[in-house]
């Protein structure tokens, strides 16, 4: 085995530049490969780390209907306190939370005694928020370390907004709302904090304390209208949201219909079918580096078939089984494929370590920054080299095969 | 004892429509430790012949047995397992893998055919170049080489593994008229001192001479067997 190899590799030496060019090509497509994949993933990642860690947390639940009239912030689609105790109780018994947290969504007009403008508002349990949320309290400016997340009597403004009226961590403001009932109460705040802006659903909502938007309501115990669930393991996602699903389905409203809907931070934001459009832009690149190896490949050992006919009459004249000759091309084709494919990986790789080097950053929505740290898993890499290796191998087969068919005084009066 | 027999050997090659008689009714033998040379005009049927004997193609009718082997039973496989064993093969065109050295192209019989041990091959190919004449020149590549010196090489491939018998056909076709006959004198003297089988073929009539058994061919059919001058020379001193 290592004899024929070491053959096949010195008939590669043979024709220097057709291997190197052919080698190369299969260099840049793996080194293609590797950087755009390390570049999508990494920027998914981060991404999807925005949206989940620092507002939607990984999945939540809501009464029954509340996320196809969202928009509105409907104030009849809240859980009853009750509702909640029940529901929170069943999340309580579920070992793969990290936390939950309840949420009391409203619409509310603003005023800095100036001008008033429309703002959606988060009443949250800080504590419970940080659990779920954790990046959030990174969001915010104007707070002073060891200060929970939002206080009594404070609110947290988007920065789109906080810049619009020109409001600062300690401006007074007043917030008004309507509640179910039609009837309208008005709340002084102090602003607590400023929230920079994300993309996503919710990235430029505002904060207070809920129970300070259960008064400004004119709620006896706060109403629930979303529980975001954070859970220890990310990648568990699916299974433990299909757990949740069948455990809330058991619970059913007077008339019988399930009383809640959960949903995943994927079902939520509207990124997830961009990072489904990436992995598919993954695939085709893979499936077209396939085709560049299979296509190169095949053309170079078709060549060396055809340029060493008389030479594989020799081989087979004196004592070389067609078996063989066949292996010796096969051979060619997977050293070709090996010593590209880690080149290539080295390639890929190294331009990865380069691009963390050089801090490469590009600006992507509104204006924000996005510094690539593109990562890639060594299981990745491997995954890719062995892929390549087989389909040069692959590609080398029916080349092979055609060696080892020739007939021996045949291709021994071949010129 | 006879190493090669054909017995009422007949062969036709297809062109479409058209039969080509190759060979006619050929019966001869070559008889073990012969230096045997096939002559005739191009085109009367010793590649023929000389791929008949070694394997490389199986003849329309009648038989051949080569060390008393039928060879026409013989599968693609089989065949190349029994060349390898037996037979060794110089070509008019040397044949060597250009991107072997000499020793290493001398080695390949051993190593990727015979499979065997590395001190084994080692002594085996040293001794055949040595008796080649070219063993200074084991580290070069084929065309660092004259043609004289491949065909040298391409003869101790053929010995390398001692096989009974080597076929060679028109090996000097390629070589100006000294190095020739310098060539058919090496493996003359390769017979003599391995006790191998020659059988070469020939359509130079300066060679010939150098032959002890004489097959001389046309339009496919053996019209004569004689000792050659060779020979004859050979039996004067009996
Ligand atoms: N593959 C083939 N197809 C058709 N005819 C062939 C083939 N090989 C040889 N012949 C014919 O067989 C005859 C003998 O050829 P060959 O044995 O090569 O003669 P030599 O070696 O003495 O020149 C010639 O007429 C040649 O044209
Ligand atoms: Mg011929």
């Amino acid at each position: 085995m290592i004899n024929i190899l070491r053959l096949a590799f010195k008939n590669l030496t043979r024709y220097k530049r057709r291997s190197i060019l052919t080698g190369l090509l299969i260099v840049l497509g793996v080194g293609a490969v590797i950087v755009f994949t390390g570049l999508s993933d990494s920027f998914k990642r981060l991404m999807i780390g925005q949206i989940t860690d620092s507002m939607l947390s990984h999945l939540q639940v809501h009464k029954k209907g509340y996320v196809a009239s969202i928009d509105n912030l409907p104030l009849n689609l809240n859980l009853s306190p009750t509702a909640y105790q029940r529901l929170a109780g069943m999340l309580k018994a579920e070992p793969a939370l990290a936390g939950f947290a309840p949420r009391l969504k409203l619409g509310a007009m603003l005023s800095n005694f100036e001008t008033t403008t429309a703002v959606r508002i988060n009443g949250i349990d800080p504590e419970a928020e940080n659990l779920v949320a954790p990046d959030l309290k990174d969001r915010v400016s104007g707070r002073e370390p060891g200060q929970p997340l939002v206080g009594r009597g404070e609110i947290l403004l988007p920065e789109v907004l906080a810049r619009g009226l020109d409001l600062k961590p300690g401006s007074e403001v007043v917030v008004v709302a309507t509640n179910q009932e039609g009837s309208v109460n008005g709340l002084p705040l102090k602003v607590g904090g400023v929230v920079a802006s994300v993309m996503g659903p919710g990235g430029r909502d505002g904060y207070m304390h809920i129970d300070d938007a259960a008064a400004l309501l004119r709620m006896n115990a706060p109403e629930i209208s979303e529980v975001a669930v954070r859970l220890t393991d990310f990648d568990q996602l699916d299974q433990v949201a299909a757990r949740l699903k069948a455990a809330l389905g058991e619970f059913k409203n007077p008339k019988g219909m399930p009383m809640f809907e959960l949903h995943t931070w994927a079902d939520l934001a509207p990124f997830a079918h961009i990072a489904r459009l990436i992995d598919l832009m993954t695939v085709f690149i893979k499936a077209i580096l396939v085709a560049v190896v299979l296509i190169s490949i095949l053309n170079v050992m078709m060549m060396s078939v055809f340029e060493r006919v008389r030479e594989i009459g020799t081989l087979m004249a004196i004592g070389t089984t067609p078996a063989k000759v066949a292996q010796l091309f096969l051979a060619e084709g997977f050293i070709l494929g090996l010593i590209s494919s880690l080149a290539g990986a080295a390639v890929g790789v190294g331009t990865i370590a380069a691009l963390n080097a050089t801090k490469v950053s590009f600006l992507f929505g509104m204006g924000q920054q996005i510094v690539l740290a593109p990562t890639i898993g060594a299981g990745t890499v491997l995954a890719v080299c062995l892929i390549v290796i087989a389909v040069a191998a692959l590609a080398s087969l029916h080349p092979a095969m055609k060696a080892s068919r020739l007939e021996p005084v045949e291709a021994l009066r071949h010129v | 004892m006879d190493l090669v027999s054909l017995e009422h050997v007949g062969k036709t090659y297809r062109l479409g429509e058209v039969e080509i008689s190759a060979l006619t009714e050929v019966s001869l033998t070559v008889k073990e430790g012969a230096f045997a040379c096939l002559v005739g005009p191009s085109g009367s049927g010793k590649t023929t012949i000389l791929n008949l004997i070694g394997c490389l193609d199986q003849p329309s009718s009648g038989k051949v047995l080569v060390t008393g082997q039928d060879t026409s039973a013989l599968g693609r496989r089989e065949a190349a397992v029994f060349r390898g064993q037996h037979l060794g093969f110089v070509f008019q065109g040397f044949n060597l893998l250009p991107v072997l050295t000499v020793y290493e192209n001398v080695e390949y019989p051993l190593l990727m055919i015979r499979h065997l041990p590395k001190a084994e091959r080692g002594a085996a190919v040293t001794r055949v170049l040595e008796a080649v004449g070219i063993g200074d020149q084991r580290d070069k590549y084929p065309d660092q080489l004259s043609g004289g010196q491949r065909q040298r090489v391409a003869v101790a491939r053929a010995l390398v593994g001692k096989p009974a018998l080597v076929l060679a056909d028109e090996p000097t076709a390629n070589l100006d008229h000294a190095t020739a006959g310098m060539v058919i004198g090496l493996m003359k003297q390769m017979r003599d001192q391995f006790g191998t089988t020659f059988i070469f073929s020939t359509h130079d009539p300066r060679i010939v001479s150098q032959a002890e058994t004489l097959y001389t061919l046309s339009d496919g059919r053996l019209v004569d067997v004689r000792a050659g001058q060779a020979g004859v020379k050979e039996a004067d001193h009996d």
